[in-house]
């Protein structure tokens, strides 16, 4: 976490090689505070031995090298089976695989390649040392992470030669998640290889109980099952199938919540200025894109005057990105709504021809083209659930939306606020005779709903395109999960929001991602026919307005 | 037609209806019998019902349970608003809604009993006998003078004619009144009660009014509608000395 | 009250029709006779382009009748349009047979890239032109029946319905723009070639295209005209301002609906019909929902409800577009969007309800003056223009 979040800072100021070379200057110096100063010098006389003429010294030097624990030792022996290692004067030299080069021994960039580098001589019998000090390298890192990689390319691989390493390391692993990837990398190697036929049952039982993809590979191209092998791989295969099934069914799942609850940020704006004014807001996209494009601006600032902050970005485009949209949405109401309630559908043409307007002035001070929006340390990357990977942004969005939710019903039904807006809401004259201002609570209605929608912004900078068409991709979806849910209830925006992700997802794997969708838009079409006021409705007379 | 028909059947028989909205009961088991040529005021607190049992005989509202017939068999509940309307029941709203952007003459036109469907309206031309039945109501409703004026244009009480007048055009067996004198003075609603009086020598009518003077006025039997059922009925004096009467109105 | 007063005078209808004829007989000789060196040649592009504003006129028409008549505000209009533009477009490829870049005799030429071997079953019979022009009418026809009958028979108003023609009409965007849907995808249906076998690209083909345009524009126009006059139109009229009420005066509101809807998605399709071999091509673009709204705009700024006003909204906008994108092409968009809102803010009955309301009051005043020199407590006039109506 501290790691990432020092590069994260790094990245917009440094070239990509600089923060490459920077962490591991980093790595290293996490690494000397912990390891004895003598292994650094272990890897000195090790890397001495290359610039010898010797193959057994260079023999020796991969030995010693492998040994010394050396942090990039991996780059200089896969640069020496690679013929990239170089003896330039005293220094080893190598160059890695995007063509940089670097002083072996401190690891630090060369400006190009240093004169009078003489490749170090490697014959198959200095190959097969490298190779089998990477293993031993990979398989014994001193980072779980490149251990339990290593063991997944062995398991991938089935390399009978890896068997007496893969052996040794699981001896010694200590790490439970790196043990059993060894044992799944033992089993495999036990299946391909010549073991007898109860050692491989044992490893299809081993195999089975991963239950992925590989697994399945795996089993299906074992060579001359025995008869019993047969039948235990067969029904590993059924149980792993429908397992799979399953998984995919889960995340088929996940998506759709992930797609419902960007949906549900879309739309919860709308519910307020359309669920609870009635006033058609074509131009919600717009303050969604407005909400995005003061993250855009956000970060622009942090980036150029405070890197540090990046992490904190979106906390800061939060509140922002609220008093912009909402500032823009009472700036709205006081200058063109309020001349148009009871005219629904000229409502509707207005908030559209602002909605060009205002996409129009972005592309004018923005561009036309997609601004890149960055996703903090704690947004991106994944993290594995059972069969499922879940990136973290999706994630947030989801906890995100429904936190939005909650507030906002908190402020409608728990706020003096929210009180003022459903009194003026179900009757204003009432309402207006009692003391409440109700212009004034139409503007802040409709700032609220606005802003709501520039928050969702925020969120959706983080997974979509920021370009001045952004908001329009969400118009259409959000009418349609505010009218599905029912008009002027928050909870039919969720169930609509979710139901409509959901079905669109699990629909895509079977009709594909825009048939999925026409049929979605068309049976919500067909639905809205049947129940014209969606699966919640407002009843009674109330509704007559 | 059926005006004049001396039927045993009653011409309007509600038994047990039943609406619901969201758990609220608007109508509670409600049952209601207009016999022909009757008029019926109906009188009630807000929320009593009145305005959902007129739309439940008028089809805009289905009842969850009960039986709603017109002229002792016809099944209303099966029924669409112009089914409804069309078999001969008229409905006056509480606010006077007529053709804005028609002129008196369009308003009473449309409103002639006569021809409904599209393709026949169509083509449809002014008839002589169409001719002389919309003069007739023009003197009816005093607005022989305003006859090509756009409806839009006249006083708040001429749009109260001429939405009467074009109930009369419909010849309805059975009028429904929704508060016909809401914000009227003194004198236009005894004025307003004379020609309800009058209509209902021609038809059956039922009233749904607040204003007991005018109710008193009308000098028929009365229903107290509460919380969705019938609470009272019979003549006005008996109704107002009746016990929980008092006590829906005065409030406890 | 303005359409009334409108039609009270037919010099309107005479102006409009006597104004669009000559304008077509004008173009027509000026571009046929003349020379294109002589300072009265009318370009080949004008006479497309003014072909063009002449199919919109005809769409804003349609628009007119369902929005300014019956009060249905759909924005999907373009849906009717770009569905009789494809049958069009049909015909037009199947007229290119064996001229296609693969020269393949019967499939087109992006079935040909696309690996196909035969002809899908719906693509049948549209190298027949009647058969075509059939389809033209009917498959608008078709969906605006089975989505107005859906819609309006559970009685979906206001800015429901609004949305869900706006939902119809980005369903089929996204289904033309699949390629296995068979209509050539993203790229639409292009490089036509001739029409009834004359040359696509002929002066005298244009002009014909262009005289058709006028024609069917007029023809529209006098249909429109006389089903707002009978007393169908009326109960138009009456829906759209009391609903319920004609209901409860024994109107089967949604019948009367779904025919106006039915008949002005047929109108819609012919003028897609007429525009694509104009333009060219026709592609799932014009699906696209903004399409459908700027029409409806342009029914608003002629002025709702005025059938000469929607068809002046249509070729004023849309001549305001082609100079506006010549000169300022990024300030496009703010003028449209302007226009939204100064028009239904400020201009609320378009330019045809506008300007001889803005005509009277300055007669009026005038004729005050007058009087008021003579008698100076002369009462106001009465017929000072209402309001709205709302």
């Amino acid at each position: 976490m501290m790691r990432s979040l020092f590069l994260r800072c790094l990245r917009p100021l440094a070239a990509p090689v600089l923060a490459a070379v920077m962490a591991a200057a980093f790595v290293l110096a996490g690494l000397m505070a912990a390891a004895p100063a003598a292994r650094a010098d272990a890897a000195g006389d090790a890397l001495a031995l290359f610039a010898s003429k010797s193959y057994d010294d260079i023999e020796k030097g991969i030995a010693d090298l492998a040994a010394s624990g050396h942090p990039q030792a991996i780059d200089i022996l896969s640069a020496l089976g690679d013929r990239r290692l170089h003896v330039a004067g005293d220094a080893i030299v190598f160059e890695d695989a995007a063509g940089t080069w670097h002083d072996a021994l401190t690891g630090a960039a060369l400006d190009g390649e240093p004169a009078g580098a003489k490749a170090v001589r490697a014959n198959n019998r200095i190959r097969r040392a490298v190779d089998a000090a990477l293993g031993q390298l990979t398989l014994m890192s001193a980072d779980a992470g490149k251990r339990y990689d290593a063991a997944l390319s062995v398991f991938k691989s089935r390399d009978q030669a890896s068997l007496p390493l893969v052996r040794s390391a699981l001896e010694t692993e200590q790490d439970g998640k790196v043990k059993r990837a060894l044992q799944q990398a033992l089993a495999a190697l036990t299946l391909y290889g010549d073991a007898d036929e109860t050692a491989k049952l044992e490893a299809i039982d081993v195999i089975a109980d991963m239950g992925n993809q590989d697994a399945l590979a795996t089993l299906v191209g074992v060579p001359e099952p025995t008869p019993a092998m047969a039948e235990a791989i067969s029904s590993a295969q059924d149980a792993i199938e429908s397992s799979l099934a399953i998984w995919s069914g889960v995340q088929s799942v996940y998506y759709g919540i992930s797609l419902g609850s960007v949906l549900l940020l879309a739309a919860i704006g709308l519910a307020i200025t359309f669920g609870v004014m009635g006033v058609i807001n074509m131009a919600h996209g717009e303050m969604v894109m407005i909400g995005a494009y003061t993250t855009f601006m956000v970060q622009e600032v942090i980036r150029n005057s405070a890197p540090f902050l990046f992490d904190y970005s979106l906390a800061i485009a939060l509140p922002l990105a609220f008093l912009v949209a909402g500032a823009v949405g009472v700036a709205i109401e006081r200058g063109i709504i309020r001349f148009l309630y009871g005219r629904p559908l000229e409502t509707l043409l207005a908030t559209f021809g602002l909605s060009l307007v205002l996409q129009q002035a972005v592309r004018t001070i923005f561009g036309p083209t997609n601004r890149e929006v960055g996703n903090p340390s704690w947004m991106s990357g994944a993290f594995d659930l059972g069969g499922l990977t879940l990136t973290y942004n999706r994630m947030w969005i989801i906890v995100f939306a429904f936190v939005v939710l909650a507030i906002l019903m908190v402020v409608l039904r728990r706020t003096a606020f929210g009180l003022q807006m459903r009194a003026v809401t179900q009757n204003r004259r009432m309402a207006g005779s009692m003391g409440i201002r109700t212009n004034w609570v139409d503007s802040l209605t409709f700032g609220l709903g606005s802003g709501v929608a520039g928050i969702a912004g925020v969120a959706l900078s983080q997974i979509d395109n920021v370009s001045p068409n952004l908001g329009q991709g969400y118009i259409i979806d959000s009418f349609m999960v505010v009218v599905f849910g029912g008009v002027g209830n928050l909870w039919g925006t969720l169930v609509g929001a979710l139901t409509l992700g959901i079905t669109n997802k699990l629909l895509e794997p079977v009709a594909g991602a825009v048939l999925g969708k026409i049929i979605v838009l068309v049976a919500l079409v067909l639905f809205i026919q049947r129940k014209p006021r969606g699966l919640f409705p407002q009843k009674g007379r109330a509704v007559e307005r | 037609m059926l005006i004049g028909d001396i039927s045993p059947k009653p011409i309007l028989y509600v038994d047990g209806v039943t609406v619901t909205f969201d758990g609220f009961r608007a109508l509670n088991d409600l049952s209601l019998v207009i016999a022909p040529g009757e008029m019926r005021a109906i009188i009630g607190p807000n929320g009593a019902g009145k305005t959902t049992m007129m739309d439940v005989i008028t089809g805009k509202t289905r009842p969850d349970v009960g039986t709603v017939a017109f002229n002792g068999d016809v099944d209303l509940t099966k029924m669409d608003e112009a089914a409804i309307a069309q078999l001969g029941i008229g409905r006056k709203f509480q606010k006077p809604t007529v053709f804005e952007s028609h002129t008196v003459r369009d308003n009473l036109q449309l409103a002639l009993a006569g021809l409904r469907k599209p393709f026949a309206v169509l083509f449809a031309r002014e008839t002589a006998k169409e001719k002389e039945r919309i003069d007739e109501l023009l003197v009816l409703t005093k607005l022989t003078e305003a006859v090509d004026r756009m409806a839009g244009d006249l006083s708040h009480g001429q749009k109260q004619w001429l939405e009467i007048g074009m109930l009369m055009a419909q010849e309805p067996a059975l009028l429904l009144v929704d508060e016909p004198v809401a914000g009227m003075t003194d004198a236009e609603t005894e004025e307003t009660a004379e020609l309800l009086v009058e209509i209902n020598k021609t038809h059956s009518v039922v009233v749904v009014e607040h204003d007991m003077t005018f109710v008193k006025a009308l000098g028929v039997k009365v229903t107290v509608l509460h919380e969705g059922s019938v609470l009272a009925e019979g003549p006005l004096d008996q109704v107002q000395a009746n016990e929980r009467v008092i006590e829906v109105y005065l409030g406890r | 009250m303005i359409t009334k007063r409108i039609f009270g005078n037919d010099r309107l209808t005479l102006w409009f029709l006597g104004i669009l004829f000559g304008v077509l007989a004008l173009v027509a000789v000026l571009n046929l006779a003349t020379t294109p060196d002589s300072a009265f040649h009318v370009p080949t592009y004008a006479v497309a382009l003014m072909g063009k504003y002449l199919c919109y006129a005809i769409l804003a028409l349609s628009i007119d009748l369902v929005w300014g008549y019956v009060g249905i505000l759909s924005l999907g209009h373009g849906a009717f349009f770009a569905l009789g533009g494809y049958a069009m477009g049909m015909y037009l490829m199947r007229q290119i047979g064996p001229r296609g870049v693969y020269g393949d005799p019967i499939l087109p030429d992006f079935m040909v890239f696309l690996n196909w071997k035969e002809l899908p079953w719906y693509w049948l019979g549209f190298d027949n032109f009647f058969f075509a022009m059939f389809m033209v009418a009917l498959v608008p026809a078709l969906l605006a029946f089975v989505f107005g009958y859906l819609a309006f028979r559970s009685r979906v108003t206001g800015v429901y319905l609004s949305i869900i023609t706006q939902a119809m009409t980005y369903a089929l965007l996204l289904a033309f723009f699949r390629n296995d849907m068979g209509f050539g995808g993203n790229n639409g249906l292009t490089d036509f070639k001739d029409l009834l076998g004359f040359n696509l690209q002929t002066d005298g083909m244009r002009v014909t295209l262009f005289v058709s345009s006028g024609i069917l524009l007029a023809a529209c126009y006098l249909l429109c005209r006389w089903i707002t006059l009978s007393r169908f139109g009326k109960v138009l009229i009456a829906i759209r301002d009391a609903e319920s009420r004609t209901r409860f005066m024994g109107y089967r509101v949604e019948g009367y609906k779904v025919a106006a809807f039915t008949l002005s998605g047929i109108m819609a399709g012919l003028a897609g019909a007429l525009y694509v071999p104009q333009v060219g091509i026709i592609n799932p673009g014009e699906f696209a929902p903004q399409n459908s709204i700027e029409a409806v705009v342009w029914v608003a700024v002629g002025g709702r409800g005025t059938l000469v006003g929607a068809a002046i909204g249509a070729i004023v906008v849309n001549l305001g577009k082609t100079l506006f994108t010549g000169w300022l092409p990024d300030l496009w968009l703010f003028a449209l969007g302007g226009l939204f809102v100064f028009v239904t803010l400020l201009m609320p009955k378009g330019i045809l309800g506008t300007v001889p309301q803005l005509l009277e009051m300055a007669r009026n005043r005038r004729a005050q003056n007058a009087v008021a020199e003579k008698a100076p407590d002369a009462p106001p006039s009465a017929d000072a223009p209402k309001g709205a109506g709302e």
